[in-house]
């Protein structure tokens, strides 16, 4: 019997797996996928917000800037990619700098530190590439960009460490109640439970309908981006916004934590859950709306375009709490913008509401992080010199255009709790084929690296999820 | 304490450019050269193109690619040039290279001279942003190359191939062979992208259909690619409505053009051209730095490795020259521009006394034309002018001005391609 199962390895879901494994309790962590991080953690716009677009007194402006301050000390330990580059949300007329000014003031109220209102000349200063058409501008120096699957990873890294179960490919079919505990059914095995949290993002609707509990519903809504090259890092040094509209945050130019540009996204809905194709019509718009912040975005540099989901519902704040309708079920969903910002303090909150539920926890005595992930580029000569004496692994580059070695790829597979399986999953977690090759030249050698490691024939490899097999078939062999 | 070795030139890449270069350097009597090949091997990309069709002009007999990367690999052994295989460079700053390797972990070395031959590589959806779900099965032409011809695996049994660049028709041809069926290649230009005997021997004789003025509108497949949807485009190339054509496939290729690799060339501060995406030099292959040479697809994408080998024995000679008799003075340079109809030159500058009989000029033109007049002007006057048949964007030509017309120029040169009406 576990006293907590997890339903969901996204953010959320490993936030809260990792605040739980401080306790001395048994839990578990299902995800229906190959892989954790593979939802809307990993195709968002990577934002930490400063925390002044939620209206004060919701769950969201309380979570967004506690949330802030617990992701800048996790990614110092766990060595997550992210940069604290401030955020701009610029105006283009006295409209938007009256927004500007509530924005301001939402700010104060829900606790954002150092924010400052900027006229166009001292905005134009610290982003010189911005349109001239701006007239001003928010400044809020907490904000800043994090590679969210990364901070997932770490979190649930941590979370395995310390105890937590993480089972993959667990997709919750049924769910019973038994005697005041649950009965879980994913994927063709059963865990017994005494709490259920459910983040499973998009589809926690779904689950809660499992106990009967729906009184929620999840309306994904798509966003399309385009990824350009990090040689078009000059073009801003914050994350710029445009004003909020009704629709949301509006599309954004911002650097990301790995030294890329992102652009996008705009926001779709009526899709179906599992819809993450780009579409003309949309990365059109994204660039139409886009030049309104600057007009030098050069899309020959794009290396990828894609699209994510959110997993918006209809209420208007994240929904965190036991559901009124099942007892011990708790509810994390609803998760939409800023929920990666918030999600470490999610977690956190999870904790208190599962005291005021009743169960008892006590702190475990040894508790410890996992070893920090190592970024052989980011590492200094000397330190380069250093590694490869001790592992002669880290002298072999295996993708050429983010520089990373075999040593990463396999300090990933022999020393991770979440071991992946995927050429993704490896990507994923050390940054390989994310650059302007997208796995032209390493994905062949990653291939053969799986291969070897799991001992397995290439045909059965997968890049991505279950299905997605790279090759065909051998030369030579029978064709159909 | 780092380790720091010394040499007189530093080679960057141990492709056909980069071997090519080594020999002609130390033939030209540089004795101490070193070349660093992040691969296992020395070959580059040749080693994967097995198809023949390299060295009738270098070595006058059609060669399969890693035959002729051997015959460099061959001269090079009785040579005192060392190749260091599995090492990647990292930087490059004041001619001090910095590089990492399984075998001699991180490392600097100094070098008199450097000479960059990193080659190219492929463009891939991103910059083409074709739209559409994110499947398994998108590949570029060059990679599933490398899965059929050197790992032994197809990558799919059904192919849609977008873009008739050469790499791309050589693998409609290949995967046919192999026993895969290619539906369609399909070509946003009104032309192809690919050399005349590509089109010919690979897709004509394989009755394999080629579209032309059409681009891959739509992508289909969640987790793994089901089908793809083309469709004509007009003139803006902007796909027109209502021609979409659906093709149930498991794999689309892309061959859509080829970068120049010039990341290093970058952290060495050295001019990049934007048209070329290489590197700017002058008739003997020096960058704007000095004693930092490039040669081959790093600097323009050529379309024969025969070319490649050429241009890169220019560049092994005057590194040599460089190491044996110093830098050479930079007085009487004449900047060379693309105008009309022409889309880049390499080189973009020439020193006039480095030129002893005459300097070749490669370029592309930016349409296809039957006859072609191309002029060399400077200063608004004719100093030079060459006929040429079928100009073609998708063939690198080339110009020898003899120093004789060289020195009539008063100033800059500019280099055009006029279209001829046919004499009848």
């Amino acid at each position: 019997m576990y006293d907590v199962t997890i339903i969901g390895g996204g953010v959320c879901g490993t936030a809260i797996a990792m605040y739980l494994s401080k306790y001395d309790i048994k839990c578990c962590l299902l995800e229906k996928d190959n892989d954790i991080a593979i939802g809307t953690t990993r195709a968002n716009s990577g934002i930490v917000h400063a925390g002044y677009d939620p209206e004060p007194d919701t769950l969201m402006a309380r979570l967004n800037v506690r949330g802030c301050e617990l992701i800048e000390d996790l990614v110092e330990i766990m060595n997550i990619p992210y940069k604290k580059v401030g955020s701009m949300v610029i105006a283009f007329d006295e409209n938007d700098e009256d927004h500007l000014r509530e924005l301001y003031e939402r700010g104060i109220a829900n606790g954002v530190r150092g924010m400052e209102l900027l006229d166009k000349e001292q905005l134009l200063e610290r982003e010189p590439n911005l349109s001239p058409d701006v007239t001003g501008a928010l400044y809020a120096p907490s904000a800043g960009v994090v590679n969210p699957w990364r901070l997932c990873i770490a979190m649930a890294e941590i979370a395995a460490k310390n105890g937590v179960e993480v089972f993959l490919d667990s997709e919750v079919t049924a769910i019973e109640k038994i005697n005041g505990a649950f009965k879980i059914t994913a994927g063709n095995k059963e865990y017994d439970t005494r709490y259920i949290i459910n983040a499973a993002g998009l589809f926690s609707d779904r689950i809660a309908e499992l106990v009967g509990a729906k009184d929620f519903e999840i309306r994904p809504s798509k966003g399309q981006y385009y990824l350009l090259d990090k040689t078009s890092n000059w073009l801003v040094n914050s994350v710029i916004f445009q004003c909020p509209t009704e629709k949301g945050k509006g599309v954004l130019v911002s650097p990301t934590a790995e030294g890329n540009i992102i652009v996008g996204p705009n926001a779709e809905s009526g899709n179906e859950r599992d819809d993450v194709s780009t579409t003309r019509e949309g990365l059109d718009f994204v660039a139409q709306e886009a030049a309104k912040t600057t007009k030098l975005i050069d899309y020959r540099e794009n290396i990828r375009s894609f699209a994510g989901l959110r997993a918006n519902s209809d209420k208007r704040d994240f929904i965190i709490g036991e559901s009124a309708l099942c007892r011990h079920f708790i509810n994390v969903a609803g998760i939409k913008s800023p929920g990666l910002s918030s999600a470490p303090a999610i977690g956190e909150y999870v904790i208190e509401i599962l005291e005021d539920c009743g169960l008892i926890m006590s702190k475990k005595e040894d508790w410890t992080y996992p070893e920090p992930h190592i970024c052989f580029a980011d590492l200094t000569d000397e330190e380069k010199e250093e590694l490869c004496k001790r592992d002669s692994k880290y002298g072999n580059v295996i993708c050429r255009c983010n520089l990373v070695t075999e040593g990463e790829i396999f300090k990933v597979l022999d020393t991770y709790y979440v071991k992946p399986r995927t050429l993704d999953g490896i990507k994923r977690r050390t940054g390989s084929s994310m650059g302007r090759c997208q796995g032209g030249f390493c994905g062949v050698r990653i291939h053969e690296i799986l291969c070897k490691y799991y001992n397995i024939e290439p045909e059965t490899v997968l890049w991505d999820r279950n299905g997605s097999y790279i090759v065909a078939g051998k030369v030579g062999e029978k064709n159909d | 304490m780092k380790k720091m070795t010394k040499h007189d030139i530093v080679v960057i890449g141990a492709g056909p450019a980069g071997m090519a270069a080594a020999l002609a350097a130390y033939e030209a009597g540089v004795k101490d050269i070193l070349v660093l090949e992040r691969d296992c091997e020395a070959g580059g990309i040749l080693n994967q193109c097995i198809h023949n069709g390299f060295g009738l002009h270098r070595f006058g007999e059609e060669l399969s690619g890693p035959e002729y990367a051997g015959k460099y690999i061959d001269m090079l052994k009785d040579t005192s040039v060392q190749i260091q295989l599995g090492t990647t460079v990292l930087n490059i700053e004041n001619k001090i290279v910095s590089a990492v390797s399984s075998k001699n972990g991180f490392e600097q070395i100094e070098a008199k001279s450097i000479i960059l031959a990193m080659g190219c590589r492929e463009r891939n959806r991103g910059p083409i942003s074709v739209p559409g779900d994110r499947g398994r099965g998108v590949f570029t032409a060059g990679a599933a190359q490398r899965y059929l011809n050197i790992e032994g695996y197809l990558v799919g049994k059904r192919i849609v191939i977008l873009g008739s660049g050469d790499i791309g028709l050589i693998m409609a041809r290949r995967m046919t062979l192999e026993g895969a069926k290619v539906l369609a290649v399909a070509e946003i230009m009104p032309f192809t992208n690919g050399l005349s005997r590509n089109v010919a021997q690979c897709l004509e004789d394989f009755d394999i259909p080629l579209y032309l003025s059409h681009t891959v509108t739509n992508v289909i497949g969640k987790n793994k690619l089901e089908g793809i949807e083309i469709s004509q485009v007009d003139e803006k190339m902007k796909p027109i409505k209502g021609t979409e054509k659906r093709f149930d496939c498991d794999t689309l290729l892309l061959s859509v053009g080829l970068v120049p690799e010039n990341e290093l060339t970058r952290t060495a501060n050295i001019e990049l051209d934007p048209r070329t995406k290489g590197a700017t030099v002058g008739e003997d292959m020096q960058t704007s730095e000095s004693g930092v040479f490039a040669c081959g697809n790093v600097l323009h994408v050529h379309d024969l490795v025969d070319y490649v080998s050429a241009e890169s024995e220019r560049a092994g000679k005057s590194a040599a020259n460089y190491v044996l008799n110093g830098k050479s003075e930079v007085s009487n340079t004449t900047l060379v521009s693309n105008g009309m109809n022409v889309s880049y030159t390499v080189p973009q500058r020439i020193n006039k006394d480095n030129v002893e009989k005459s300097v070749d000029i490669f370029f592309r033109v930016r349409k296809k034309m039957r006859l072609g007049e191309i002029r060399v002007e400077s200063e608004g006057e004719k100093i030079a002018s060459f006929k040429r048949e079928f100009l073609a964007p998708a063939e690198m030509e080339k110009i020898t001005i003899p120093k004789v017309l060289l020195d009539k120029a008063q100033g800059n040169l500019t280099v055009t391609a006029i279209e001829v009406e046919d004499a009848q």
